[in-house]
């Protein structure tokens, strides 16, 4: 008896052990990966839950940091958990060299000749165009600093600077302060030389610098008065000013300026729905109201016309925050970042 | 015989879920983690034919015409855009510019109306060895590429092993600063944990309930959000400064974040469960006559302490320090949160190379060098710790 007993408990655990292996899986809602922080509440606002209504399903919406390596895993383990993310460029460029994404379905996002040039890709769509630029509090430095040799000027503008840690942006900013024109700025890094004297550069202001690491940091640092400036994302600059009553400035002149895309992931399982998703966040009357919030620059072309003159001022591609700000090199980084990163370590732990 | 052979057959069932476990989620991900780090067959397997030509290449001169023509060949025969970018990524790591370069041939060799005489008219970058070299060096299975660069060391092109570069080399600092703050960590752990553990053992009823409940509570929140109170007490207009210049103690804030003193602290903080639960659980079970006992022989309290109390409980204490040593050199959110550039640990090159790069060569071979060195630490706490140490 007791061995029958015994032999039925094990049957019974094999069985419930091969069902539970054997069942598929209960089917995902769409997910939607974004950069988070007040920028993701804008998405989620006028993007996430509208299109949830419309197609009467939940969409799930997560954050990320970044990092190509993050979506290699998921799509080389298989069956992604995440269906439409928002890229940098170079994950961009990376990912689709690669095979990590699903070819872009332009029909349905309405023809290529609805976006700007920068913003079509075989494999992405672009969501944004934002800045990397100077951010200071206009309440405690009434003259703020106008250009990166003014970041660098410990004296005339005391206190300590943040900076994303990192070569990508960092590099770039050290060169313009030591005087290197926005037209000569990748020649001159693409040299062995170039990259002595940034980090040369950087040198000078070491024991300034407090680094940051993901995109809602410098504007802690701002507030609490940690920091007199830092780089910081445009967006994120004007949305606190916005929805927490700050004086945050944004210096254009010197920033650099790029392009996020949507992708979808290869193989994911909710990839025609993300591609539905895309064309909805690509829809000119919905993406327009995106400046509201967060005031980045859209590569809606007709999107772009339809921003009231009060929040297109605030936008990296206003003309005349255009004119002597900078659009990131993305082969330059594809190429270099590796190597770049392991010297900018080795000179960070010096 | 039978009986007992089924017995252990009935046994090795029962243990089996938690091998299958042990297998699967620890045995397998830790080998195959470690064998990335040693195994580089992303080129070899996509580029036979150009293997071939280059084992006659004297690895100087300017590219011959069957090598090019042997690495069109290849490339026109990939179709798998996966195994192309694993190969990309491995030759753009020895050298930048495979990147764009790689992309700008494949492009050429597919346009099928235009067919390129040879690569050089694709891009002059063709003509210089050092592309050559490095398809040259990436042919090999196994290599001890990544191992050697986790320790700052290279080949140079004759093949022998140096340095690199000093503006290259970042790991050992790293890696020793590592442990260090671990070890600082670990000292002050056991600083406050002990006397905090003799207390609570010492004390019954509520007072002891509620000690441990002050130490448990942190533990069941999450790392984030503790590191983000730290950061909130410690900044320069933070709580802590506010507070002593309040009460007058100093005038200009004193420097707690961004630098060694904010990340021990946090630190200490975060880890201290670790230290205070081991050191509680052996000192309980220690009989509350000893030091009576021992008192009653007429020793002093301190003497009572350190020929009793102490040595009895040196076992938990010896845990405790493990358990946070171990949990201290994985440390990656503290000190990105609360350290300065100066206190960033080995998680965070791993992290850049795991997650930054899809290096899985670099991260996988820096884990290794961390795990070796642990064991290594490990077996000397092990041959310090046990009773006998003259039998192993």
């Amino acid at each position: 008896m007791k061995t029958i007993t015994k032999t039925g408990i094990l049957a019974a655990a094999a069985v419930v052990l091969s069902a539970s292996l054997a069942l598929p899986a209960l089917a995902r809602d769409l997910t939607v990966v974004s950069w988070g922080g007040n920028y993701q509440d804008a998405q989620r606002t006028i993007y996430f839950k509208p299109f949830s209504e419309k197609i009467g399903k939940p969409v799930l919406d997560e954050a990320w940091d970044g990092g190509i390596g993050v979506i290699q895993s998921k799509v080389k383990a298989g069956a992604p958990n995440w269906d439409a993310v928002q890229v940098e460029a170079e994950e961009l460029a990376l990912g689709c060299a690669d095979g990590l994404y699903e070819k872009i379905d332009w029909d349905k996002m309405g023809g290529k000749d609805k976006f700007l040039d920068s913003a079509v890709n075989d494999c992405g769509v672009g969501a944004i165009v934002w800045s990397t630029a100077i951010a200071y509090d206009g309440d405690k430095l009434k003259e703020g600093p106008t250009s990166w040799a003014d970041f660098w000027n410990v004296e005339k503008f005391p206190g300590k600077r943040a900076l994303r840690k990192g070569p990508k942006y960092t590099l770039e900013f050290a060169l313009l302060a030591d005087g290197v024109s926005k037209d000569e700025l990748y020649d001159v890094l693409g040299t062995e030389e170039g990259v002595e004297r940034a980090f040369k550069k950087l040198d000078e202001l070491k024991p300034n610098i407090v680094w940051w690491e993901s995109g809602a940091q410098p504007l802690q640092f701002l507030a609490s008065g940690e920091v007199a400036m830092t780089s910081a994302y445009n967006g994120r600059i004007t949305g606190i000013n916005r929805s927490e009553g700050k004086n945050f400035k944004v210096v254009f002149p010197g920033s650099i300026y790029a392009v996020d895309s949507w992708v979808v992931l290869k193989g994911a399982e909710n990839k025609d729905v993300a591609q539905d998703f895309i064309a909805f966040a690509s829809q000119p009357q919905n993406q327009a109201k995106l400046p509201q919030y967060v005031a980045y620059g859209l590569p809606v072309k007709e999107a772009a016309a339809e921003v009231p003159a009060e929040f297109a001022k605030d936008l990296p591609t206003d003309p005349a925050n255009m004119t002597d700000s900078i659009a990131l090199d993305v082969d330059f980084w594809i190429d270099n970042a590796e190597s770049l990163t392991q010297r900018f370590n080795a000179w960070l732990a010096q | 015989m039978r009986k007992a052979s089924s017995r252990t057959g009935r046994s090795l069932l029962l243990l089996a879920p938690l091998l299958v476990f042990l297998i699967a989620f620890f045995v397998w991900p830790l080998f195959s983690m470690m064998s990335q780090a040693v195994s580089d067959p992303a080129v070899l397997r996509l580029l036979p034919r150009t293997a071939e030509v280059l084992a006659d290449w004297d690895r100087k001169s300017p590219p011959t015409t069957p090598m090019q023509t042997a690495l069109m060949e290849d490339l026109k025969a990939v179709n798998d855009d996966q195994a192309l970018g694993d190969m990309v990524r491995r030759l753009n790591s020895a050298r930048s510019g495979f990147r764009t370069l790689m992309g700008k041939t494949t492009s050429a060799l597919a346009d099928t109306g235009n067919p390129p005489a040879d690569l050089v008219s694709i891009d002059k970058r063709w003509a210089n060895p050092e592309y050559w070299l490095a398809i040259a060096d990436a042919l090999s299975p196994l290599t001890d590429r990544n191992l050697l660069a986790a320790v700052d060391l290279g080949r140079n092109s004759a093949g022998n092993i140096e340095h690199l570069p000093a503006d290259q080399s970042v790991n050992r600092v790293i890696l020793v600063r590592t442990f260090w703050i671990a070890a600082l960590v670990t000292f002050a752990c056991a600083c406050i944990g002990f006397p905090y553990a003799i207390i609570a053992a010492s004390l019954e009823g509520w007072k002891r309930d509620l000690m441990l409940a002050a130490v448990l509570l942190p533990l069941w929140t999450s790392l984030l959000v503790r590191t983000a109170a730290w950061f909130i007490l410690l900044q320069e207009q933070g709580l802590i400064n506010d507070f002593l210049r309040w009460i007058g103690l100093i005038d200009a804030p004193l420097a707690l974040i961004f630098n060694r003193t904010g990340v021990i602290i946090a630190m200490t903080h975060v880890l201290l469960p670790f230290m205070v639960l081991p050191i509680y659980s052996v000192l309980i079970t220690i009989p509350k006559n000893l030091m009576p006992a021992a008192a009653s022989l007429g020793a002093p309290p301190w003497r009572a302490f350190l020929r009793v109390l102490l040595p009895l409980s040196l076992r938990g204490v010896a845990s405790g320090g493990l358990l946070v040593f171990i949990s201290a050199i994985g440390y990656y959110i503290t000190p990105a949160l609360i350290g300065g550039p100066g206190d960033q640990m080995i998680s965070s090159i791993i992290a850049f190379y795991a997650l930054g790069s899809a290096n899985w060569g670099m991260a996988g071979a820096l884990g290794v060098v961390l795990l070796v060195a642990t064991l290594l630490l490990y077996s000397v706490y092990a041959r310090l710790s046990s009773d006998d140490p003259g039998r192993r």
